[in-house]
């Protein structure tokens, strides 16, 4: 079991700069959606910032984390949010 | 197959992204998807009307955790096009609002 808080520290530690938000989907703790917005997206592909992503997730993805939904933005890409 | 070694599965993989244009790596079939994403995925290209092959990992645990190790991502569905990992679910989605699906699959 995951607390969305939880997850949101590991990912922000892992990505040194990065803003998380995340929602527990299905209210199980293990299906996840997050939103990701880091400078160091800039200039990379959606496939290589997921990587960057599910790296800093490591092993919980696939075992504790189910499913995880991820949109990974720059700043700017992400705007006002 | 329990004699399937992991340079077996590796070889299978590889081949058969060679071998099919668009190919889907899901949980369950079309009919029968077993999983949220993989229905996501499945859905866009019968919408997109284009000819799909779909591999269900639940069917073979060894190209289940194969498939992960092919293309370094964690996670099911996986998208190849010409051969191309494209991503999971997520970025198909992304991809076909932008209208960029559409255009990788007629090149």
């Amino acid at each position: 079991m995951f607390s969305p808080d939880r997850i949101r520290e590991i990912v922000e530690k892992g990505l040194p700069g990065s803003r998380a938000e995340v929602k527990d989907l299905t209210g199980t703790s293990d299906h996840f959606e997050l939103v990701v917005i880091a400078a160091g997206f800039d200039g990379k592909s959606l496939v290589d910032r997921h990587r960057m992503v599910y790296a800093t997730l490591g092993a919980l993805v696939g075992n504790e984390i189910h499913a995880l939904s991820i949109r990974a933005l720059t700043p700017g890409e992400a705007g006002g949010r | 197959m329990e004699s399937q070694t992991k340079s077996d599965v590796q070889k299978k993989i590889t081949e058969d992204v060679a071998k099919y244009p668009v190919l889907l790596y899901v949980k369950g079939t079309p009919q029968a998807p077993m999983c949220g994403f993989s229905k996501g995925v499945m859905d866009i290209f019968q919408k997109l009307g284009v000819e799909f092959k779909t591999i269900d990992v639940l069917e073979d645990s060894g190209i289940r955790d194969g498939v992960k190790q092919f293309s370094s991502w964690p996670t099911i569905p996986q998208i190849f096009i010409q051969g191309k990992f494209v991503g999971g679910y997520d970025i198909v989605r992304d991809l076909y609002q932008k209208g960029e699906l559409q255009k990788m699959l007629k090149s």
